[in-house]
């Protein structure tokens, strides 16, 4: 994630000054030419709500980077971590939130989510997550599909503690298109819940779904050696086209190749659905055949198989804790995934891909903490609790801003009302950029999506 | 439970005649809905259940078993699956649960297809699920055909009860099936329902829609010797189908899904028709789940409907391993202002008792009730907590091995680069 760090919040200001785009080219010899495109024509719009500046009490706390702290204060204001502190008397002008018995992470991030793009209800004019209509389609935007009224983020929210997350587009195709990173507060339109500064993501797919999508239209790829073949060709297009760009050479604007130039210019951060060993390890010498980085493979159920690799390349995996066996691809899934790449050094990440299981992402990783240590992988729970902020974070290009509770980050925290890695336990509060977004005590303080106004159970619990 | 042993899936202690097993020391719950009892025991005797409870006399010549610091449960009952029928969803060759080219529908019945064989077998066994209610699913017309409820030992005789009931799409999915509409439901429900009648006076009609086998099979439908697993969703769906009672009077109806019942618990409750619903669904997946809350089993619990989990297309062919987390978290809504769960007692016989009663099994499995069959699982820790794991497995007294193809490759990743051979020669 070296590039991501680098990278976070640059992508905005270079777009709206016009700064060239080669700044980081390594061609030392050109001199930087203006970007020949806005980079960034829907910008966020995002802001946060206010707050007051608060001290929750008496917690345990993960904070996100492995560290934990008992009996302890949590203080924020003006929409930022302010500091976790244990001992001595809570300081005056917050409000004191006392949370005797509870505890407090930063809010949890899912990398991988389709909110939005396969929303709730699940019907045919509402699903705009593939544009399967060519197996190279990096042109899309999955910003373009997200419906900003999806019930299912506020499910996110007040069940799964979650502040952050990824839209992905779906895996129908080997390039899918650009993710968006949002924050997980609605807005009447996506520009308005864009992560600020987030950088782009490119989702591209490994195996069965590429091949089974286009081979069963006698089209290319019908194989797994047609899916690398169509990807090199792609790739190999994209480095031409970048070329082109960093020499100041006129092209046609190709929005497909903008964005492959982008992820070869390291501002586009690859999110590369793989379940299987061996594709990752085709994946891992493609991108260095062409230039380019994998941040995250992702339903990445084989990755036990080769976690050494994945420590060496330094590229996150993100798993699910025990799905397995919906297709052949899942069929060599284990329960202790999770754990085992931990424990190899590599960078370990529970996801949902799923509307349901974003709900539970912190149960997820409790049972992948469970059948670690019934095999002798002893990690402990606050470790573990990277697994769902500080990873994912690194992951998307934004541990400089959220995903854990160091001091000046966003405020983006739980405050849950018993041991978050308990099935017994839900979130109590949850702070977004210091604003209090859900309240398990105040009904007014949970979101109630347009589409279920005036509808059977408006409003309820959830 | 008989002795054939499975390929790897070796049996740790084979059954002996007239064995008794004493499990002394562990946290003891019947699941039947009473508390855990400290310092239990279990007794099994030629693979039934003879005893369970504090201050028990251990039988001489016991074998014994100390649970000291682990809880004593009954085998979880998957109590709505397709467990067997299935080795890889998306694999066609390898998924049993639906025919649509098949000319049959009702008569088609799942019991000599379930497959101890699939991995998810071996998979649920070693998560502690003992038993499983195993539907078909509906496909060119709306009735599946028949149901089983199975053992998930590891040897080739699954199944406990063949043709354990009848399985009918309702609400959006049936209407589709039924060729567009609610009202061509319940136009193919009646219609199907009086070929059946007619078949039971030997009356098979020329032009009738059902073949005679598939109308023979809803014969004990609709004299309400057979249940009828309904799946419906919504509430005025819910609805028609409780008005279905009164045309016919002694059907034996249990449904499926529910995620509106919350909304009729009361008209359900006093039907005194029980559910198989599914647990946490809260999305508007569909227009027929708009109302859809977490709440729902225990809103229709507090209304006294009878009520259990059940996992209708929700991985339901592999995933009843999840019956515990989905149990754990009706708990945890007790702590939530608004919600309504259940207690851990109520939310472990969710999953055990209740679903055993409901598929009309109750005497025979789901608890560790005098008689019941012996499936007993020993656990690290209280069995709906996420970090807990299962230690042993008894079905039928017969003790289980835990491994499956996913432990297998767990141990051979354990470190995985190679060693002085490739991995392949790891095992």
């Amino acid at each position: 994630m070296r590039i991501t760090a680098l990278l976070a919040g640059t992508a905005i200001v270079l777009a709206s000054l016009a700064v060239p785009a080669t700044a980081r080219n390594k061609d030392k010899a050109e001199a930087p030419k203006a970007a020949p495109f806005n980079k960034d024509p829907y910008p966020s719009t995002y802001h946060a709500y206010p707050g007051v500046p608060t001290a929750v009490t008496n917690v345990t706390v993960y904070d996100g980077e492995g560290g934990k702290f008992v009996n302890a204060t949590v203080y924020f204001r003006d929409g930022k971590v302010e500091a976790v502190e244990t001992g001595g008397a809570v300081k005056d002008g917050y409000a004191v939130i006392d949370g005797t018995g509870k505890w407090v992470t930063p809010g949890i991030i899912d990398v991988h989510s389709h909110l939005g793009d396969y929303p709730s209800p699940g019907v045919e004019a509402l699903s705009d997550g593939n544009e399967a209509t060519g197996p190279a389609r990096p042109e899309v935007w999955a910003e373009h599909s997200v419906w900003p009224q999806d019930p299912g983020f506020s499910r996110a929210l007040a069940n799964g503690g979650v502040t952050t997350l990824q839209i992905l587009p779906g895996s129908a195709n080997l390039f899918g298109g650009r993710s968006v990173t949002i924050k997980n507060v609605y807005a009447r339109n996506v520009q308005g819940m864009k992560f600020p500064g987030a950088p782009y993501g490119l989702k591209m797919a490994c195996g069965e779904n590429p091949k089974r999508v286009y081979g069963s239209r006698g089209q290319m790829p019908q194989t797994r050696m047609g899916n690398m073949a169509v990807n090199r060709q792609t790739w190999a297009r994209a480095v031409e086209y970048k070329r082109k760009l960093d020499k100041g050479e006129a092209v046609s604007r190709d929005l497909g190749m903008e964005t492959l130039a982008g992820v070869l210019s390291g501002e586009i951060l690859v999110h590369n659905h793989c379940y299987r060993a061996d594709e990752m390890s085709l994946v891992i010498d493609m991108a260095k055949e062409f230039g380019y980085k994998v941040s995250t493979f992702h339903h990445a159920v084989e990755s036990y198989k080769i976690a050494d690799l994945l420590a060496k390349e330094g590229i996150c995996s993100a798993m699910w804790a025990d799905w397995w066996g919906f297709k052949m691809e899942s069929y060599d899934a284990i329960n202790e995934n999770i754990p085992l790449v931990h424990k190899a050094g590599a960078c370990a990440i529970v996801h949902s891909d799923d509307a349901n299981g974003i709900q539970r992402l912190n149960q997820e990783a409790a049972k992948a903490l469970g059948d670690g240590r019934r095999i002798g992988v002893n990690i402990p729970d606050e470790v573990a609790w990277t697994w769902l902020s500080y990873n994912p974070a690194k992951a998307l290009g934004i541990a400089d801003k959220t995903g854990s509770l160091k001091p000046g980050k966003m405020a983006d925290i739980v405050l849950w009302n018993g041991n978050p890695l308990s099935v017994y336990t839900r979130p109590d509060k949850v702070w977004i950029d210091g604003a209090l977004m859900y309240d398990a005590a105040d009904p007014k303080r949970r979101p109630v999506a347009d589409f279920e106004l005036g509808q059977p159970g408006e409003g309820d619990v959830k | 439970m008989k002795h054939l042993l499975l390929g790897m899936a070796a049996i740790i202690s084979a059954p002996v005649a007239a064995e008794t097993i004493a499990i002394t020391g562990g946290k003891v719950v019947l699941g039947d809905g009473s508390a855990p009892i400290d310092n239990g025991t279990v007794i099994v005797t030629d693979g039934r259940v003879v005893a369970a409870g504090a201050k028990l006399v251990v039988p001489a010549g016991a074998k014994q078993v100390d649970a000291s610091g682990k809880w004593v449960t009954p085998g979880i009952v998957a109590g709505f699956s397709r467990l067997g029928l299935v080795a890889v969803d998306a694999v066609e060759p390898t998924n049993d649960t639906a025919a649509k080219q098949s000319p049959f529908n009702a008569s088609l019945t799942v019991a000599p297809a379930i497959n101890p064989d699939v991995a998810a077998i071996a998979v649920n066994r070693a998560a502690g699920v003992t038993r499983a209610i195993v539907s078909p699913e509906a496909s060119n017309v709306i009735f599946g055909g028949q149901g089983a409820v199975i053992d998930t030992g590891a040897d080739f005789n699954a199944v406990t009860k063949a043709k354990a009931f009848q399985f009918v799409e309702f609400g959006e999915t049936g209407a589709r099936i039924a060729g567009g509409s609610r009202p061509a439901l319940i136009a193919a429900f009646k219609t199907a329902f009086a070929e059946a009648a007619e078949a039971a006076k030997g009356v098979f009609p020329d032009n009738a829609l059902l073949r005679r086998q598939d109308a023979l099979a809803l014969v004990p439908v609709i004299n309400g010797t057979m249940k009828l697993f309904i799946h419906v969703e919504s509430a005025p769906d819910i609805l028609s189908v409780l008005a279905l009672k009164k045309d016919y009077p002694l059907l034996n109806m249990v449904l499926v899904g529910a995620t509106e019942g919350w909304r009729v618990a009361p008209q359900i409750a006093a039907a005194k028709v029980p559910v198989l619903a599914s647990a946490l669904n809260d999305l508007p997946d569909s227009f027929e789940q708009l109302a859809a809350t977490q709440s729902d089993i225990g809103r229709m619990k507090a209304a006294g409907v009878k009520v259990a989990i059940g996992m209708i297309n929700d991985n339901d062919a592999r995933q009843a391993q999840l019956s515990m987390q989905y149990a754990g978290n009706l708990v945890a809504l007790t702590k939530v202002p608004g919600a309504t769960g259940l207690s851990w007692d109520q939310a472990f016989a969710t999953i055990t008792s209740v679903p055993a009663d409901i598929v009309g099994m109750g005497a025979e499995i789901g608890s560790l009730r005098p008689g019941r069959r012996g499936d007993v699982v020993i656990w690290d820790g209280d069995p709906l907590e996420l970090t807990s794991g299962v230690t042993r497995v008894w079905i039928d007294g017969v003790e289980q091995s835990l491994a499956s193809r996913q432990t297998r490759l767990r141990d051979r990743y354990m470190t995985p680069s190679e060693g002085d051979l490739p991995n392949a020669y790891d095992r």
